[in-house]
Formats: C-alpha cells, sequence, structure tokens
C-alpha cells in the first residue's frame, strides 16, 4: 500500500462525499447533517448547497457555474469560496476528491 | 451516596433528543484486557436481549432522534444475530458503528456487515508491540488477528479507526500507534487515556501513566495532528486525575447519549450501575422515548438542579456538567460532588496524588477481565 496523502483541492478536484460518510435530513432538529465516524456536522445552507453537487463527477469550476448562473454571482468569487470550504471539508474527511 | 434525593425539575419540554445510542449487545468477550469499561459484574449470555427487542429499540431510538448507533460490548461478533441487528439499525437510517476487539470477525463475515449497510468499524489495539498487546489482552495471537481485520476492513472499503487505550505499559509508544494507523489505512485515530472506572478503576495502580509520561504523549499526539491533516484525525482522551478541569462526562448526564446493557437496563452513561440508589428503567417494560424523558436514573442528574457546592455556583457548571458522577461517587462517597478532577473540589489534591503515587511505584499483578463463577 502507498502512503496516504492528503487530498488537495483545486477547480480541476471532482469531490464526492466520502464513503462510510452520509447526508441526510435530521427530522427531529430540523436541517442536514454529515454523518460520519464518531462525529455529527452540521453544514449551513451553502454548504449543503455544493455537498448536493459533489457528485465525483463535475469538477469544482463547474460546481460553482452551477451556482453561479443559480444566484446570479461570478464564477471565480464563488469558486473562491467553495475551494477552501470543500478543503476543510476534505481535511475532516467528510469529502474524497 | 446518600439518600437524600436531588431535586428534579421537569426539563422534559425542552429536552433535545438524544444523539448516539451504545448498545452493549453483549458481555461476554474473548479478551480479559484489564482496563475494560464493563462493570466487575457482568451480565450472562442467557440475560442478554433477544434479536427482536433490540431491533425495536433501534427503530424507537431513530424515531426519537438518534443519530449514530453503537454496536458494542464485550464482543459484539460474539453475537451470531449481528448481522440481523445491524440490517435493521442502518434500515432505520442509524449511521451504524462496530466496536470490535477484531479477534472473532472474518472477512466473509465482514463483507455480510457491510452489505447490511454497517457504515465504520473500530478497532481495540492493546500495543503496537505483538507480545505485549497479547499479554495485555491475555489472548494468544490476538494482535496478528487485529491487524488482518483492519487490511480486510480497508479493502471493503468501511471507514477504519482504530482505538488505542493508553496506560503506563504502552504510552511510550504513542508516536508508534499512530504511525500504526497511518499504514492500517485507518483514517481516525483514538488516542485514549485509560479512564478509571470498571475494570480500570481496579488496576488503576498497575496501570497509571507517569504525569511526564502522559505531557509527552499529549505533544506527540499535537505534533502528528499537524503533519497528519486531511490524512488522519487522532482524537485525543487524556487521564483526568492530571486534569485541573473534569471532562463534560458523556456531554453531561442524560444530555445526549442512551447506554443500554445487554439485559436491557437503559443507562445515561455505561458506568452509571456502580452509583446505589439508581432505578433503570429496562428497554423490555417501557418505551425508550418515554426512557428517555421520564426514566428517574436520566432524571437523577440531568441540567443543574442537583449540584451541590462548588458546581452550583460555578460558571462552567453547564460546560462540563460539573463532570462526572461516577467517579464523584467512588472518591468522595458522594455522587452530587463535584468530579474529584476539578481543582475546585477539596478532594482534588488527593486524587491527584493518589495518580502520582501509584504511577511511580512498581505495577502490582495485572487483575484479569473474567466473569465470575457462576
Amino acid at each position: 500500500m502507498t502512503a496516504p496523502k492528503r487530498a488537495i483541492i483545486d477547480s480541476a478536484s471532482r469531490p464526492r462525499l466520502a464513503p462510510s460518510t452520509m447526508l441526510r435530513e435530521d427530522k427531529a432538529r430540523g436541517g442536514w447533517i454529515i454523518l460520519a465516524p464518531e462525529r455529527v456536522f452540521t453544514p449551513d445552507a451553502v454548504a449543503v448547497e455544493v455537498l448536493h453537487l459533489c457528485d465525483g463527477v463535475r469538477n469544482c469550476a463547474e460546481i460553482a457555474q452551477r451556482l453561479a448562473a443559480t444566484y446570479e454571482a461570478e464564477t471565480d468569487v464563488i469558486l473562491a469560496d467553495i475551494v477552501p470550504l470543500l478543503q476543510d471539508l476534505a481535511d475532516k474527511g467528510v469529502i474524497a476528491a | 451516596m446518600t439518600s437524600a434525593p436531588a431535586p428534579v425539575s421537569d426539563t422534559s419540554a425542552r429536552l433535545a433528543p438524544p444523539v448516539g445510542l451504545l448498545a452493549e449487545l453483549t458481555h461476554r468477550c474473548p479478551l480479559q484486557c484489564p482496563y475494560c469499561s464493563n462493570p466487575l459484574e457482568l451480565e450472562r449470555a442467557k440475560d442478554e436481549l433477544p434479536t427482536d427487542v433490540w431491533q425495536r429499540v433501534f427503530q424507537d431510538a431513530a424515531d426519537l432522534g438518534v443519530l449514530q448507533l453503537h454496536l458494542s460490548g464485550g464482543e459484539p461478533a460474539v453475537r451470531t444475530d449481528l448481522e440481523a441487528l445491524v440490517a435493521h439499525g442502518a434500515g432505520a437510517g442509524l449511521y451504524t458503528n462496530l466496536i470490535t476487539s477484531g479477534v472473532t470477525l472474518n472477512e466473509s463475515r465482514l463483507h455480510a456487515l457491510r452489505d447490511a449497510g454497517l457504515a465504520h468499524v473500530q478497532i481495540s489495539l492493546q500495543d503496537v508491540d505483538a507480545a505485549n498487546a497479547d499479554r495485555l489482552a491475555h489472548y494468544e495471537g490476538a494482535h496478528a488477528k487485529k491487524l488482518r481485520l483492519a487490511e480486510a476492513v480497508r479493502k471493503t472499503g468501511l471507514a477504519l479507526t482504530l482505538n488505542a487505550p493508553i496506560h503506563r505499559h504502552n504510552v511510550m509508544r504513542t508516536a508508534d500507534f499512530i504511525d500504526l494507523a497511518v499504514a492500517a489505512g485507518a483514517r481516525r485515530l483514538e488516542i485514549a487515556h485509560v479512564q478509571y472506572y470498571g475494570w480500570a478503576l481496579a488496576n488503576r495502580a498497575a496501570l497509571m501513566p507517569t504525569r511526564a509520561q502522559m505531557d509527552e504523549s499529549i505533544a506527540i499526539v499535537e505534533e502528528a495532528r499537524v503533519r497528519l491533516k486531511g490524512i488522519l484525525t487522532i482524537d485525543l482522551v487524556v487521564p483526568d486525575y492530571y486534569a485541573i478541569r473534569p471532562k463534560p462526562c458523556m456531554g453531561g448526564w442524560g444530555r445526549g447519549l442512551i447506554t443500554i446493557t445487554p439485559s436491557g437496563k437503559a443507562m445515561p452513561c455505561h458506568a452509571a450501575a456502580t452509583i446505589p440508589g439508581l432505578l433503570f428503567d429496562n428497554v423490555r417494560d417501557r418505551p425508550l422515548a418515554e426512557i428517555w424523558t421520564s426514566s428517574a436514573a436520566f432524571a437523577q442528574f440531568r441540567g443543574t438542579d442537583w449540584m451541590l457546592e462548588p458546581c452550583r455556583s460555578c460558571d462552567l457548571r453547564e460546560r462540563d456538567w460539573g463532570g462526572c458522577r461516577c467517579q464523584a461517587l467512588a472518591f468522595t462517597g458522594d455522587a452530587r460532588n463535584a468530579d474529584p478532577a476539578c481543582a475546585k473540589s477539596g478532594w482534588h489534591a488527593a486524587f491527584t496524588a493518589a495518580a502520582a503515587a501509584e504511577a511511580s511505584a512498581e505495577p502490582p499483578p495485572f487483575r484479569f477481565r473474567r466473569m465470575a463463577a457462576p
């Protein structure tokens, strides 16, 4: 087995939920949650929307384009927001890329 | 503990649902680790809940708002219905964790568990040194079996956590545990200094590390967390005998977790049976939602109304919830006292001194975890 490496997120990365991570609605408390080993994360509305677009096929640039169309904003501005968000989630093991 | 009942206010109206359910499926275990967190009085196989009751409890838990199901023991894999239990928990929408010694599971059962919806496997390691690990577990070949299972878990794609209970016989190998976890493909490692309840309390003098050993292990973890960012998450549990403030035990009594013993007793923490006078409901007799809101044992130390000084007027009372009730009882004789791990406790100096004295003396022989003769 090769030594594991930290996933570095950039505009070409194709993020997806990590295996054994679940994104689901929390009916008892309201809102969405991410379930991971010994962790429960409560992503904000923006993060939930981004995570729903992380299918392992779209890259970050394409995710930013989708969001830019929805919100009538600059793609570059959105990309600059979502890359650090996804890097943080990758470091927490929530997403893989 | 004195018999005076603690004042209990009606908190049910604003009570949040529990996040986790710890299901101790059995107290049977092939290992005999002297730091086991199970009670000294282990429950017997004939008293264990049947499959259908566990399944009902898992569905009730999901309906109540529980998010994570922890299947533990003892060794949960000695239950031949483990696959059916996992399928039911996962089917109810629970994030299902298996907490295993790793010595009885084989690859085909592991695949069946994955297919049943298991999300995560946690394997305990006694040491990185195989001979010492097997000595601690009192089980020849345990360490090699655990490493084989860890490799099998990684190949299935299930998330893998390694759990390393730390004490004076392995604390000097903290860095080696971290290296092993990375090499095994684990994404998460628990460097968990032993917490002194149950069998661990009975073996405290044989297990307690020195203050310097604890400090060094913490420094090693802090360095590794930076170096291994994005590769390995390391959760650190420190021994509270050297702490200044107590841990918020269980995140507060009856605030986030329900433990169910093999026979069905519902408890706010796995050591709660050491507190005399607590009335536990059994999941055979009462619905889980009702136990959560109304069980006497859960209400006893929930919130802050039960507190004595120094907790009652402490600014941190809703942060650490007075620490651990079981430790307060064991060391001060009254479960309502502040956890002696807190420097504000009148027992704190004696508590810390006891640990330091034991850690600097020759370790006594272990009292291994065994069922008493029937």
